[in-house]
C-alpha cells in the first residue's frame, strides 16, 4: 500500500470542510447553551487554520483574503458562531500581517501565532463610544519600556478564550479621541473582569461578553502605525468582506434546507409543482446576487492592495461599506424566504429544515457596526466623491 | 491660500486645538480632524477655490496637513491652467 493512500487531503478547502463537520455537530448545543465552540476551534487549530494568513516566511501559508473568505463561508454553513470567531480572528491577523512587518516584536509574534496557533480577539468597542471604532476615550500610558492600558470594553468576542487581544486606545492621555493606536496584549499580560453578560438573540457562541480590560506589556507591542491607517487599510475591508463571507454561508445553508424541503415535497406531489418552488427560485436569485457582491468586493480589495493610495481612497471605503450593507440586509430576506418555504418545519427546532438559529444569527449582521452608522459615513463621503460609472471599473 | 485653508479649518474642522497653534506640517488627523469634518473641509475648499477634487486625490494623504492641502489644491489649480 502506498503512503499517499493514507494521507488526508490537505487542501485549504478539505481542511475547512473537516472543521465544518465538527462545527456542525455541536452547532445547536453551542447556540442553545451560549457556550464557546471549543470543539470547532480545537479542530481549526488541529488543521492549522488559525495561522494560514501569516506569510510563509514566518511559518504560515500566506493565504489571501479571498481564500480565507472561502473558509469563512464553508464554516458559516455549519455553525455561524464558529465561523464568526474564525473571521474575527483573521481580521486581527490581517492587521498584523499588513502593518506589523516593520517591527521586530510583531514579526516574532507572527511566528509564535503560526507556530502555536494563537487565537486573537479584538477590543475596539468602548463604553460611552459604542460602535464608533475610530474614537477612543481610554488612553495608553507609555512609561519607558512598559505600557499600561485600562479599557471599559463592552464587547470582546471570545475574550475569555483568546490567547491574545488587540486593543485600541488614544495614543497618550493628551491625544485627541481620533489619535489612536492599537496594542497587542498576550495572555498573562492582562486581566479581564466581566462586566456584561452575552445573553443574546443570536451569535450566542461568540461569547462576546463585556469586560474591564487591564493590561501591562512591553511598549514595543504597540503597533508602530497610527490606528487610523490600520483601520482604513486592513480592518475596514477585511471586516466587511470576511463577515459577509460568514453571512453568505448562513444564507447558503438556509437555501439548501429550503431546497431539500421543496424537493421532498415534489417527490410526494407526483407531478405537480410544490407551493414553495417559486419562492425557492427567488431565494436562489438573491443568493447569487449576494455572492456576486461579495466576489466583486474581494476583487476590488485584491486590486487595491497593490496600491496604498487606493486603499485609503473614498471610492474604496464606499465600495466596502456597500458590500457590508447589502450582504447584511440580503441574508435576512433570503433566510426569511427559506422559512416561509419550509413553514412550521423551518420554524421548529430540531428538524432537518430548522431555520431559527440561522435567522437569529443573521440578525446580528446589521448591528455589527450599525448599518445606520455605515450609511451615515457613506452619505458624508458622497458629498464629495465622484463615482466611477463604468461597468468594469 | 494658507490663510484661506486655516480659516476654513477653524470654521469646519471642529479641532480641540486652536488652528493658529498648528504648524503647516502637523498631522490634522492626530490633531482630531474627524472624517465628517474632513469632508466639510473639502466642500469648503471646492467652494473657495472653485475647484473639484478628482477621485484620485480624495484620500487621507491629500488632506493630512495644511501643507498637504496646499499642495493638493495647487496641483489642481496648475493642472487647470495647463489645460
Ligand atoms: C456578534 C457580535 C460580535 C462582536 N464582537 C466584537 C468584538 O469582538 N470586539 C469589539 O470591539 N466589538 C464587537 N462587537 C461590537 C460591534 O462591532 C459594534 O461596535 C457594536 O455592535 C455597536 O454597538 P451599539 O449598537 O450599541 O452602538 P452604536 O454603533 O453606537 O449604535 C447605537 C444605535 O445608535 C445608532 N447610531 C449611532 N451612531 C450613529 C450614527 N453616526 N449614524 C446613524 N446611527 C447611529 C445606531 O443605529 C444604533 O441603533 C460585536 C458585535 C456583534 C453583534
Amino acid at each position: 500500500m502506498s503512503l499517499p493512500a493514507f494521507a488526508a487531503d490537505m487542501s485549504l478547502s478539505a481542511r475547512a470542510h473537516r472543521v465544518a463537520t465538527v462545527a456542525a455537530e455541536f452547532a445547536d448545543r453551542v447556540d442553545h447553551d451560549g457556550r464557546f465552540p471549543r470543539e470547532a476551534v480545537d479542530a481549526m487549530k488541529a488543521e492549522r487554520l488559525i495561522g494560514i494568513q501569516i506569510p510563509a516566511a514566518f511559518g504560515g501559508e500566506g493565504a489571501s483574503i479571498t481564500e480565507i473568505a472561502e473558509v469563512c463561508s464553508i464554516l458559516g454553513q455549519a455553525c455561524a458562531a464558529s465561523a464568526m470567531v474564525f473571521a474575527m480572528h483573521q481580521i486581527k491577523v490581517s492587521s498584523l500581517v499588513e502593518h506589523g512587518g516593520d517591527s521586530e516584536w510583531h514579526r516574532d509574534f507572527m511566528r509564535e501565532l503560526a507556530g502555536r496557533q494563537l487565537l486573537v480577539a479584538s477590543a475596539t468597542t468602548e463604553g460611552g463610544i459604542g460602535g464608533n471604532m475610530r474614537n477612543s476615550i481610554c488612553a495608553i500610558e507609555v512609561d519607558g519600556d512598559v505600557c499600561r492600558l485600562t479599557k471599559d470594553a463592552t464587547v470582546i468576542s471570545y475574550g475569555a478564550h483568546a490567547d491574545a487581544i488587540m486593543v485600541t486606545s488614544r495614543s497618550n492621555d493628551k491625544a485627541a479621541p481620533t489619535d489612536q493606536v492599537m496594542t497587542v496584549f498576550k495572555q498573562g499580560q492582562y486581566t479581564l473582569q466581566k462586566t456584561v453578560d452575552w445573553d443574546t438573540l443570536g451569535m450566542r457562541g461568540t461569547c462576546s461578553d463585556g469586560f474591564l480590560f487591564r493590561g501591562e506589556a512591553p511598549s514595543v507591542q504597540i503597533f508602530p502605525k497610527p490606528f487610523a491607517e490600520i483601520a482604513a487599510q486592513s480592518m475596514l475591508a477585511t471586516s466587511h468582506l470576511l463577515w459577509s463571507a460568514v453571512w453568505y454561508g448562513i444564507a447558503a445553508d438556509a437555501v439548501l434546507r429550503a431546497q431539500a424541503f421543496v424537493r421532498a415535497a415534489a417527490r410526494k406531489a407526483g407531478g405537480t409543482q410544490p407551493p414553495g418552488a417559486l419562492r425557492l427560485a427567488e431565494a436562489s436569485n438573491l443568493l447569487q446576487l449576494l455572492k456576486a457582491g461579495i466576489l466583486s468586493g474581494l476583487r476590488i480589495y485584491a486590486d487595491a492592495k497593490a496600491d496604498h493610495d487606493q486603499l485609503s481612497s473614498m471610492a474604496f471605503s464606499i465600495a466596502m461599506n456597500n458590500v457590508k450593507l447589502a450582504s447584511s440586509e440580503t441574508i435576512l430576506t433570503i433566510i426569511n424566504q427559506a422559512m416561509i418555504i419550509c413553514g412550521i418545519m423551518g420554524y421548529k427546532n430540531g428538524t432537518p429544515y430548522s431555520l431559527g438559529r440561522h435567522l437569529r444569527d443573521a440578525h446580528s449582521a446589521q448591528l455589527m457596526i450599525s448599518n445606520d452608522r455605515i450609511l451615515g459615513n457613506t452619505s458624508t463621503m458622497l458629498l464629495v466623491q465622484k463615482p466611477d460609472t463604468s461597468l468594469l471599473g | 491660500m494658507n490663510e484661506t485653508i486655516r480659516e476654513l479649518l477653524t470654521r469646519v474642522g471642529g479641532l480641540p486645538v486652536a488652528v493658529t497653534e498648528l504648524e503647516d506640517g502637523a498631522d490634522l488627523y492626530a490633531a482630531g480632524l474627524s472624517s465628517f469634518a474632513s469632508v466639510q473641509l473639502m466642500l469648503g475648499l471646492e467652494e473657495a477655490f472653485d475647484i473639484e477634487f478628482p477621485d484620485s486625490l480624495l484620500n487621507r494623504k491629500s488632506f493630512a496637513s495644511i501643507a498637504a492641502i496646499e499642495q493638493t489644491v495647487s496641483h489642481i489649480l496648475k493642472a487647470r491652467e495647463a489645460a
